[in-house]
This record gives C-alpha cells, sequence and structure tokens, in this order.
C-alpha cells in the first residue's frame, strides 16, 4: 500500500532561522501520526509546507504515489490536505455556516449567495461530528471549544483524506478532548489519514498509532505509540533524560500572608470568592473551564470591574481600579490569551521584554537605554531557552510557544511579589515545561507568592502547595498540595453544585 | 459542552440591530425636535431639500462603507467625484460626445482610479490609509491641471442638469417631486445593501474586515477581491461625481476635499466598525441623513454654519461613543 502522504529533505530557511533541515514525514491512510518536537522544532512549519501555505525551498512532497507541487492553500485542498491552525483562524464577525464555506460558498446567478443550502450543508457536518452548533450563531459569541469545532467542521467538508490538527486540545478541557478523540476515532475508520501535532503527552499514547519526532527543524525518528515509553520520546525530543521530581512542600507555618481576598463578587462569574496566599507559596486554580478561574483573576488585577470584595496585599487593603493600581501594588498577572493581551506582536522580542518595565531602562529626559535592554532581553532568551535568532526579531513570528515564554519573561522582569499565572504552559514543550516549572519553584522559594490557574491537572498536582478548586464562580474547596491528594478529589470538588459547597468548605 | 453563560450569544447577535435602533431613534428625536421648533422644517420644499443635500455624500459614504467593512479606508472618495465630473466635463463638453458617453465614461474613470488604490493596497502592501491619502492628492491635482483651474459647464448637454434636478418620481406623482439625485441615493443603497448581504462579493468584504489573514488560508485569492470592492467603491464615487455635477450644471474642479471626512463620519455614525468586519448601508444611510437634518434645522433655527460644524464633530464622538457603551455592556 501506498502512503497517503511523503515528504523527503524538506527544506526551509526564513531570514536568520533555518526551520527544516531535510525534515521527512510520512503519513498512511487510517493512522493518527503524532508529530512532536520541542517548541520551535519545525512542526507547524513542516505542516504549513504540505499544506501550500509556505513553499519549501527543497524536497519532495509526494500525495498518494505522485509527486506533487502545492502553491497554495486552494491547491492543498484539492489534494484532500485539510489543516486546522495552531492559531485559531476564524473570521469573527461571520456566521459558523459563513465560515465553514469561505471561498466555497454555494452560489446562484450572478455571484449571489445560497444562504439557505449554506446552513443546510454546515448543519449536516456537524450532524456528521454528532456535535450541536447552530450554523447561523456568528462565530465570536461561541466557547473556544465551539470554535475549534467549527475549524474541524470546516477542515471536513473538503472531504479531506488528510486531516493536520495542530495543537487542536490546547484551549479544550477534558470532556471536550474526548469529543474530539471520538471524531478523530470516526474519521480514521473511515480511512482519513490525521496529523495530530500535541505538546501533551498522555494524549499522545491514547490517540495516535505512530509519533515521529523533530528537533531543530530535523527528522529524529518514528516510533510506535503503543510500545514506547514517553521517557523514549521525551529524551527523543530534547536530546536529554528528565527527571520529574515530586512537588516539595514547604513549611510556611510563620510565613506572613501576601496576598488575602475576601468576599471578591461579580455578577454570576465570581460569587464570594475568598481565599489568601502566603509569601513563598504557590497556590493552584483548579476547575472546568469557565469555572471563573480567569475572572477572579482578572478582577483581583483590575482588569474587570468587580461589584464588591477586599484585596489586602501584605496585611494593608489596597484599591485596585485598573491593572495600574495592582502592578503599583506588586500584582502581575500572566494573562491566558497571549496574542490579546499579552504581547505586541508586531514589536521586537527586546521591546516586550521591556514593556511593563520601561522606566527601569530611561534615563532623566526619557530616552532608552538600548544596551540595557538588550543586555536583559538576552538574559531572558538564555534563562528560558526563547528560541530567536536575535532579540530583534518581531515576536509575531516565533513559535506559539516561544511567545508564550516572552510573556513570563516579561513578567519576572517586572519583579512582583505576587504572580498570578494564567495557563502558563499552555502550547509549551515538555522541556520548557520543566523550567518553567522550575523557575516558578525558584520565585516561591525566594518569598514570592504565586497563583496558578491551570487546566491540567497534573500541572496542578505537580505545582501547587495548595489547590483552590472552583465551579460555576464559587470557591467550592482547598485541598493540601502533593501526593496526598488525587485527581478524583480535585474532579469531584470542581463539579459540585449550589447547597452541597458548604458542606465542602465546612 | 462548555459552562460558558448561554445567554451570551442571543444577546451579541442583536447588537447590531441595537446600533441602527439608536441611529434611527437619533433620526426620529432630531426630527421631532426641528419641526417643534420651526414650523418651515417639516414643510415638503424643505424636506426635498434635506434629501437633495444628503444624496452626494450619502452615495459617498455608501463607497465609504465598502471599504471600512474590509478594514480599510478610502480618503480620496470626495476628489474622486470631482475627477469624475471633470471627466464628463471633458468628455460632454470639451470633446462634445453625447450623454451616455459621458455618464459611462465618469463611472469608468471611478473604476479604474479605484482599481489603481486596490492594487496599491493589496498588491504593493501599501496600507490604505496612505495609498488613499495620495490617491486623494494626486486626483485633486489632476481635476485642477485637466480644467485650467476652471469650473467646465454643462449648457451644450441640455439633458445633464436632469440626472439629479429632474424627477422621475415628480412626473408620476406630481404632489412628491423628489429629485432624482435622490432617487439614485436610494436605488443605489438597495443595490449595495443586497450586493452586501446576498452575494459573494459582499461576504468577502465581512470577511476581510474580521480575518484577512483567515481568508487567505481559506484559499480565497484575497488580492482580487479588495481590489475589487475598492473598484466598486471608486465606481460608485462616479455616480456621485455625476449627481453634483449636473446639480451644479458644471465640474467644480477645487470642490472635493473635506467630502471624503463627511463621508465617513455618516458611516461611523450608522454603527460602522472602523476596525472593519460589521457595518450596514442603512445605518450608513441613517448617519447620513442624521447629518443633513442636524445642518438643516440648524440653519432654519439661524444657528451659524460654524456652529453646525462643532454640532456635527460632537455627534460624531457622542455615536461612537454610544456604540462602545453598548459594546461593554454586551461583553459584560
Ligand atoms: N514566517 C516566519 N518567519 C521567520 N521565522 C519563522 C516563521 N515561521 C516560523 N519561523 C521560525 O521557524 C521555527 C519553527 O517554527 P514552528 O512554528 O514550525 O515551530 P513549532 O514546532 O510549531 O513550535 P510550537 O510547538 O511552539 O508551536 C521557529 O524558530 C520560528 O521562530
Ligand atoms: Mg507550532
Amino acid at each position: 500500500m501506498t502512503d497517503l502522504v511523503r515528504l523527503t529533505g524538506i527544506e526551509k530557511r526564513f531570514p536568520g532561522v533555518h526551520a527544516l533541515r531535510q525534515a521527512q514525514f510520512d503519513l498512511r491512510a487510517g493512522e493518527v501520526h503524532a508529530l512532536m518536537g520541542e517548541n520551535g522544532a519545525g512542526k507547524s512549519t513542516l505542516m504549513k509546507v504540505l499544506s501550500g501555505i509556505y513553499q519549501p525551498d527543497g524536497g519532495r512532497i509526494e500525495v498518494s504515489g505522485q509527486t506533487v507541487t502545492v502553491p497554495g492553500p486552494r491547491a492543498a485542498q484539492t489534494l484532500g490536505i485539510g489543516i486546522i491552525h495552531q492559531e485559531l483562524a476564524l473570521m469573527n464577525d461571520l456566521t459558523v455556516a459563513q465560515n465553514i464555506f469561505i471561498g466555497r460558498e454555494p452560489r446562484r446567478s450572478f455571484g449571489r449567495l445560497d444562504e439557505a443550502r449554506l446552513n443546510a450543508d454546515a448543519a449536516a457536518i456537524f450532524a456528521q461530528m454528532k456535535v450541536t452548533i447552530d450554523p447561523r450563531a456568528e462565530v465570536h459569541s461561541l466557547s473556544v471549544a465551539k470554535q475549534q469545532m467549527v475549524e474541524i467542521a470546516k477542515a471536513l467538508s473538503f472531504n479531506s483524506r488528510i486531516l493536520i490538527m495542530d495543537e487542536p486540545t490546547a484551549a479544550l478541557n477534558e470532556a471536550e478532548t474526548n469529543e474530539l478523540f471520538a471524531i478523530i476515532r470516526r474519521l480514521k475508520s473511515e480511512g482519513v489519514g490525521v496529523v495530530y501535532i500535541s505538546h501533551k503527552m498522555d494524549e499522545i499514547r491514547r490517540i495516535s498509532d505512530r509519533v515521529t519526532v523533530m528537533r531543530d527543524g530535523a527528522y529524529v525518528g518514528t516510533v510506535q505509540a503503543a510500545d514506547t515509553p514517553i521517557e523514549t520520546i521525551i529524551s527523543m525530543m530534547v536530546g536529554r533524560d528528565l527527571e520529574t521530581l515530586p512537588v516539595e512542600i514547604p513549611d510556611l507555618g510563620a510565613a506572613p500572608v501576601a496576598l488575602e481576598v475576601r468576599g471578591l463578587r461579580r455578577g454570576r462569574a465570581i460569587r464570594d470568592v475568598s481565599f489568601a496566599v502566603k509569601r513563598g507559596e504557590i497556590l493552584g486554580f483548579a476547575g472546568l473551564m469557565g469555572a471563573g478561574r480567569t475572572e477572579v483573576a482578572r478582577a483581583i488585577f483590575g482588569a474587570d470591574p468587580r461589584e464588591g470584595g477586599d484585596i489586602i496585599v501584605h496585611g494593608r487593603p489596597v484599591m485596585v481600579r485598573s491593572p495600574r493600581d495592582a502592578v503599583a501594588a506588586g500584582i502581575g498577572y500572566l494573562s491566558e490569551d497571549r496574542k490579546h493581551f499579552g504581547l505586541a506582536l508586531g514589536l521586537d522580542v527586546r521591546a516586550n521584554v521591556a514593556m511593563t518595565s520601561l522606566a527601569r531602562f530611561r534615563n532623566a529626559i526619557g530616552v532608552l537605554n538600548e544596551a540595557a535592554l538588550e543586555a536583559t532581553a538576552r538574559r531572558y532568551i538564555a534563562q528560558l531557552a526563547i528560541r530567536t535568532p536575535s532579540d530583534r526579531q518581531e515576536v509575531r513570528l516565533l513559535s506559539g510557544g516561544n511567545q508564550q515564554k516572552i510573556v513570563i519573561a516579561k513578567w519576572l522582569l517586572r519583579d512582583c511579589d505576587i504572580l498570578i499565572f494564567d495557563e502558563p504552559t499552555r502550547g509549551i514543550d515538555v522541556g520548557a515545561k520543566a523550567e518553567i516549572y522550575r523557575l516558578m519553584q525558584g520565585l516561591a522559594a525566594e518569598g514570592k507568592a504565586i497563583i496558578v490557574i491551570s487546566s491540567e491537572l497534573p500541572e496542578v498536582l505537580r505545582l501547587s502547595h495548595r489547590i483552590a478548586v472552583m465551579c460555576e464562580g464559587r470557591l467550592t474547596g482547598i485541598l493540601p498540595g502533593g501526593p496526598g491528594t488525587s485527581q478524583e478529589e480535585i474532579m469531584r470538588l470542581a463539579t459540585v453544585r449550589q447547597g452541597a459547597v458548604e458542606e465542602a468548605i465546612a | 459542552m462548555t459552562t460558558l453563560p448561554a445567554a451570551a450569544p442571543a444577546r451579541k447577535a442583536t447588537s447590531g440591530a441595537q446600533q441602527k435602533l439608536l441611529a434611527f431613534a437619533s433620526l426620529i428625536v432630531l426630527l421631532i425636535f426641528f419641526s417643534v421648533a420651526s414650523p418651515n422644517f417639516l414643510q415638503t420644499s424643505n424636506i426635498l431639500a434635506i434629501l437633495q443635500a444628503t444624496s452626494v455624500n450619502g452615495v459617498l459614504a455608501i463607497a465609504a462603507t465598502l471599504v471600512i467593512i474590509t478594514g480599510g479606508i478610502d480618503l480620496s472618495v470626495g476628489t474622486l467625484m470631482t475627477f469624475c465630473a471633470v471627466m464628463a466635463g471633458v468628455i460632454l463638453t470639451n470633446a462634445g460626445m453625447p450623454l451616455p458617453l459621458g455618464v459611462i465614461g465618469a463611472i469608468a474613470i471611478g473604476v479604474i482610479c479605484g482599481t489603481i488604490s486596490g492594487v496599491l493596497i493589496a498588491k504593493m502592501k501599501i496600507p490604505p490609509f496612505i495609498a488613499t491619502l495620495g490617491m486623494m492628492l494626486i486626483l485633486k491635482g489632476l481635476s485642477l491641471v485637466i480644467s485650467g483651474t476652471k469650473p467646465i459647464y454643462f449648457n451644450d448637454t441640455p439633458g445633464f442638469s436632469e440626472i439629479s434636478t429632474g424627477s422621475l418620481i415628480g412626473q408620476v406623482f406630481p404632489s412628491v417631486p423628489v429629485p432624482n439625485g435622490v432617487l439614485i441615493l436610494f436605488v443605489l443603497a438597495l443595490v449595495i445593501g443586497y450586493v452586501l448581504n446576498r452575494t459573494v462579493l459582499g461576504r468577502y468584504c465581512f470577511a476581510l474586515g474580521s480575518n484577512e489573514e483567515a481568508v487567505r488560508l481559506s484559499g480565497v485569492n484575497t488580492d482580487a477581491w479588495k481590489i475589487a470592492i475598492y473598484a466598486l467603491a471608486g465606481g460608485i464615487c462616479g455616480i456621485a461625481g455625476l449627481i453634483i455635477a449636473s446639480r451644479l450644471n458644471s465640474a467644480q474642479p477645487a470642490l472635493g476635499l473635506g467630502y471624503e471626512l463627511d463621508a465617513i463620519a455618516a458611516v461611523v455614525i450608522g454603527g460602522t466598525s472602523l476596525a472593519g468586519g460589521r457595518g450596514s448601508i442603512l445605518g450608513t444611510m441613517i448617519g447620513a441623513l442624521i447629518m443633513a437634518v442636524l445642518l438643516n434645522g440648524l440653519r432654519i433655527m439661524s444657528v451659524a454654519q460654524e456652529w453646525q460644524t462643532v454640532v456635527t464633530g460632537g455627534i460624531i464622538i457622542a455615536a461612537v461613543y454610544a456604540d462602545m457603551l453598548r459594546r461593554r455592556r454586551a461583553a459584560s
């Protein structure tokens, strides 16, 4: 049997970056083939070459045994190649159906649109996927998970035989991921070949048949998913063995409270949330998506108005009405949505790292000290292993995970006493994840108070000294960290409805 | 599937309609206010004067709406209008060609200039603000050069002034002599409204303004569509050129600068987002009417012309602020 896809000797250079070096990959019909590698390894770039978004500088692309060129996205569609991009690529102001069929809308004479058929066709795809989404809903009104489903529906609408998914579960919760996997299995049984890119190790085992690992733009190897230990895959990715240290919970009995929140309220999103974090403590926030964790963080940070509640920093009540007030009080917030709130994408790495701390780099009349800016940026590039050709590279040209690291660098530089990390490792590779965990633990050991919001339970368990669990805007319980606490216990608290709450807290 | 509040989508879906409703309500309030303040205001002749005054700005605002929905901007609509008028003068008066050729010629010139703007923006990647600023100045200069800085009169083309000031409706219903210029505006609004909401071109207007990169990744030839949209807007400016030249029975080469800002003002008051992706012709029409009613009403109340400009500026800011407030409420 010939392979659906065979990529050999693919080369791709960007200014200052050799992104793909003799990269290779193959895909069979009816298999899920995971593509893994560190941030910036070239996974997205390789798939963009296959789907006609980038033109390779060398190498061969074969589809069903035929050597082909893929001059553009349209050509890829004709070849039956569908791609779901790492960053959602939807038109927010258009409806779901309009998004799915963009560029191929059913037409009548004179370029008039057949809106009824458009909606019916979209509904048919959703029915096939067994998900309920209104084709007429505007995309901005959907949750991220549903938007992801729209992307999938769009890729399926081409009758793709080759489906590329670039980190499709980055913003999905457990239940939604299961739903996605059900869809993938169904496609697989119909003979579709799926390329699956993800940094979540547990998913690879669950969904994929084979795993190909890339490092620094080059092919490392391909293994069977079923009988290869995760540790082997990880060491193929990072080129060395990673040790996983269990969380060590320090004795904070005498430590003073750094941040206390009392009776925080805002509509139905935040209902009477109170907690305290000590200096040197890492407080994890667990819960399902939409539980209100980000809302709590944004309210503390002054990014959203709050209807009630006191914020007490180092024993003194502070007025936080804007992020400016919060930063002045020593609170930093690393947003989960780096594209919208965390980065100036058109500016370079240097400017982004220094964004919140520019005051430190200027002289009396406001002229910036570029040499110091450069030194600082370089320090963080080294410390966080940010993959970029230089500190002058525009941030939008970096890979997704490396962008996330820059958000982290920015707040580390700001040197706040209290740091709130919202989904800090979303889209970050295992090696860098370990690095970021180590960093957070180091910050805590220095006496900073740290709040970590994460949808990945293993991450919460691995990091937190204590774990706060939220459900529907309420704090449903606080559990001790460490090996004594199980994922099941957290899940139970994350799904308690009102009424059961008092009992759980008590 | 997720636990997001279910109420959000319904609220958002109606938000566009809300803004139009708000603009429409303001228009009604203005109408009531002025009719109470001055008995002359609601006279048929005055209403027709308001509509007549809306026709040029309304047509230009329709062109501007198309471009603004794509997330672009067109600063050249005013001077392009003038350039088309001057070229109509060249064709009809200087070359003595028949009327239909002048009409077709003016619109064709508009399409060509719009295409040039589109190529500058889509192919040469010049930001729309800069590309159309350049076109604005080039066209203003060309109008002056070609006309020798003097008005070109259409006295030798008898039918020409009928384009704007004649009244087809008046021939059928003598009691409502709506001038043709106004008729053209309303027909154009209906046609472009249909194009925006029911055709492929309209779909790509919204799609480009919403997320151009996503459209490109979907395999759509975004450059070609963008050029087509600017070309269409240019053609509409040609129509505006015919209306204004016909009303003045002359092409006034010095005219045109400043019209682009009035057109953009009407678009913004009508609730079209300068960020692109959302907007409507109905809103733009209401916006253009609000501006015309305001100017007319203030004049009837003998408010000095200078103050009318101040009030228009205030209205723009108020309209956009009202939209912001509504959005913030919808988001929370
Ligand atoms: N358009 C571009 N211009 C310049 N450099 C680029 C461009 N696109 C990607 N790169 C660089 O190419 C390298 C590979 O990037 P790519 O996005 O393929 O990584 P990735 O493996 O998908 O990483 P991640 O897991 O973070 O998504 C990175 O160093 C990135 O900065
Ligand atoms: Mg990637």
